[in-house]
């Protein structure tokens, strides 16, 4: 007997990327796709439900189909696509909270379900000065997020917790994602990254963390099936992608010049954006962009036997190529400076 | 050294020497001992050689004495490696004064500040400059997961505190090969001088001075990361925040760990109290080291306490602004940005044994009383040091 396995937040383009490869693999019978808005791109040969995972309605999606894994990807920072309804923070908001609530109700009163994977962020460990270099699972945050994305995935967690105590026969798997880029990332970061010139905090270099879009996909798939051997599935791991990069290295990197600006400044700027509705930049995205975070991803590659397959400095190599150049390739400086090198020895007078 | 005691700050060279001349012996007991010469320093052959008195010195240590640094005579003889680097000093000063106007300007100052480390043909270190600024225009460097970027401090933060530490603070290191040359160990030193250029000088004499070529990585307050500019430079040149869990992950990778366990009580201490330790925080650093199984290696720095006499704390002041003190010194700020200016006092840094931890067991580290015991051992051995190098230090500024 196959598995079923049902997947939220599938209208986002990496629920569906999901969807499509996870029917693929050998003992998945079925997989069902849930979402509140029908998604734009194929899901394969899934069958796709649509249900708001806010409403007791997703109980009984679970108890007519079988489920038996349940991967919950329908917690974002941001909404889907600024026109289409779903707009603003209030309703991303509900849908983390009270939809991973409404959801994990379900789970608890559906006795086929054996395995729930949850999609959460390392915004939990917030970005403080204050705190350590870096994180691994067990740290408590030293200042808790207080608010917006970053709360909610706190919260979400919260419940994930609960839920596991409550059903100790259910393997719960929390993974906690660094900023998720690829070549068709469309978070805030990303966004961040493709304007022409980047604003940074003045005297704050961030160390940040990438994870590729693949990797998102590879660990969920381990995570969502049975654990391989000598390794463990369950539990709560970080993922992110080897090495670090400063924000002044990604910059140089993509040949963006940058602007340091003052943090009174960004703060203000930021939450004037914010309520012109020009960009999503959140007041956690700016601790982020200030302060950086990395995490520890010891117990990814030793417990869940997960291995990614683009460091950081791989999926930013990606990202930008995606991109297009900036205003500084950093093709040509370097191509400068050898020019420079190619002439000073010859007139040198020695 | 019970009896030791603190000389205090004009008290000048005059009347040291007067105590040098009637007791020789006493006074120069060991004003070169390394790491394990202090037997060597105080056999009859070397007392002989030292008996004219420092007045009048040695003449195989004429030479040595002649150049940039002032090398004490043993110390030259027991580690003959230190006698070149005045000589180096002076051929990169010079090489770099030949750069021509045009090249300097493309250079810019990260060219040129690299260039005045890379030794050699000076065209080579314009390639090599070149390189180092391609490098960096394109991002195309490491940096590990604390921000710690490697070439950056080799090739100009460490050019940069070079000066300070040869020709200003003329610092005088000791007993450096303490410092395993390979593995973690936890170097834990006194901390005093206002603002932290002890613990920077400390890492220069590890960065310059161990045969291994060790990077010192420093613990620092978070008030260091909550400060534009400040916490950006400290997290490249390989700081991060004094916890336990970054000092343990850094031990853990093998990793020679800075930390001054006195914190500002050490640093914002009244200049009246200058070498008295002051308490050791809750022993943190020792439980981290038991459960890494590091050598702990004292390290006691004189010279510091001197640089910015701290007479007064503007209390009210430095609650405004969110620091621990606010230094009232005879020069700052009455005088500006010119009492910033530290005064060039001579500096000696002293590193002691290593003392071993990894005889414990695991659960070592949580036993109250072996950490307070391990502590306080500690303290006392940088305390007597301190105490030791203070009877042999000449003058406060020589």
């Amino acid at each position: 007997m196959g598995k079923v396995v049902l997947v939220t937040g599938v209208a986002r383009r990496l629920g569906g990327r999901f969807v499509r490869r996870v029917q693929r693999e050998p003992g998945i019978d079925r997989v069902i796709g849930v979402d509140a808005v029908p998604p734009e791109h194929s899901l394969g040969d899934a069958h796709f439900v649509r249900a708001d995972i806010r409403h007791p309605m997703i109980a009984k999606v679970l108890a007519e189909h079988d489920v038996d894994t349940v991967v919950h990807m329908d917690v974002n920072g941001t909404p889907l696509g600024r026109s289409r309804g779903r707009g603003s923070r209030s309703a991303v908001k509900e849908t983390n909270v009270i939809g991973t609530m409404q959801l994990l109700g379900a789970c608890q009163k559906a006795p086929s379900v054996r395995r729930l994977v949850v999609k959460s962020t390392t915004n939990v460990y917030g970005s403080a000065p204050r705190d350590p270099a870096v994180f691994t699972e067990t740290m408590p945050a030293k200042s808790l997020p207080s608010g917006g994305f970053a709360k909610d995935a706190v919260e979400v967690e919260g419940y994930v917790r609960g839920f596991a105590r409550r059903r100790p026969d259910v393997a719960v798997a929390v993974l906690r994602f660094a900023n998720i880029l690829g070549p068709g990332a469309d978070s805030p970061l990303a966004e961040y990254f493709s304007l022409p010139v980047l604003p940074t905090v003045f005297g704050y270099d961030p160390r940040l963390q990438f994870v590729h879009e693949d990797d998102v996909i590879g660990v969920l798939l381990v995570a969502s099936q049975e654990p391989g051997r000598g390794t463990l599935n369950s539990g709560t791991f970080n993922i992110a992608g080897d090495g670090v990069l400063l924000l002044s290295q990604t910059a140089r990197r993509l040949g963006k010049p940058t602007v340091p600006v003052l943090l009174p400044t960004v703060t203000w700027v930021g939450s004037a954006l914010r309520s012109l509705g020009v960009s999503d930049f959140s007041p956690e995205q700016i601790r982020l962009l200030t302060h950086g975070r990395v995490v520890d991803t010891t117990q990814m590659r030793e417990t869940l036997g997960f291995t990614p397959k683009f460091t950081t400095a791989g999926t930013f190599r990606d990202f930008a190529a995606s991109r297009g150049p900036g205003l500084l390739p950093p093709e040509r400086l370097a191509r400068a400076v050898d020019r420079a090198a190619a002439v000073l020895p010859a007139g040198t007078p020695r | 050294m019970a009896d030791a005691k603190v000389i205090p700050f004009d008290e000048d060279t005059r009347a040291r020497r007067g105590a040098r001349a009637s007791d020789p012996a006493g006074a120069r007991g060991g004003s070169g001992e390394g790491g394990g010469g202090r037997r060597a320093a105080r056999s009859p052959g070397s007392r002989r050689k030292g008996k004219p008195g420092l007045a009048a010195v040695a003449p195989e240590g004429d030479e040595v004495r002649r150049g940039k640094r002032p090398v004490v005579v043993e110390a030259a003889e027991q580690e003959p490696r230190e006698v070149p680097v005045p000589e180096d000093a002076d051929a990169r000063s010079g090489a770099a004064g030949e750069l021509p106007a045009s090249l300097g300007a493309l250079t810019d100052a990260l060219g040129g500040a690299a260039d005045r480390l890379l030794g050699g043909r000076w065209d080579r270190r314009v390639a090599g400059g070149l390189a180092f600024l391609r490098r960096r225009i394109t991002g195309d460097y490491e940096v590990d997961e604390f921000g710690y970027d490697e070439e950056l401090t080799d090739q100009v933060l460490m050019s940069l505190l070079r000066p300070l530490f040869d020709s200003y603070f003329r610092v005088e290191v000791k007993g450096v090969e303490n410092i395993p040359a390979e593995g973690g160990a936890l170097v834990v030193a006194n901390h005093s001088g206002t603002l932290p250029l002890d613990a920077l000088m400390a890492q220069v004499a590890v960065h310059d001075h161990h045969p291994a070529g060790r990077h010192l990585r420093l613990l620092a307050a978070d008030l260091v990361f909550v400060l534009p500019v400040v916490n950006e430079l400290a997290r490249k040149a390989g700081h991060t925040l004094a916890c336990t869990e970054d000092a343990q992950l850094l031990l853990e990778r093998g990793e020679i760990v800075g930390v001054m366990p006195e914190g500002f009580k050490g640093l914002g201490k009244p200049f009246s109290d200058r070498y008295k330790l002051q308490r050791f925080g809750r022993g943190g650093f020792v439980s981290t080291a038991l459960r890494t199984g590091a050598p702990i290696v004292p390290c006691s720095i004189v010279g510091a306490e001197e640089i910015y006499p701290m007479v007064g704390n503007a209390k009210v002041l430095a609650r405004l602004l969110g620091f621990p003190y606010f230094p009232l010194t005879p020069t700052f700020p009455w005088l500006g940005p010119l009492g910033m200016v530290p005064l060039p006092t001579k500096w000696t840094i002293q590193f002691g044994e290593p003392i071993a931890t990894d005889g414990y067991a695991p659960e070592a580290a949580d036993d109250p009383m072996l950490v307070f015991n391990l502590t306080d051992q500690v303290r006392e051995t940088i305390q007597h040091t301190l105490y030791k190098l203070l009877v042999q230090r000449r003058s406060v500024f020589f």
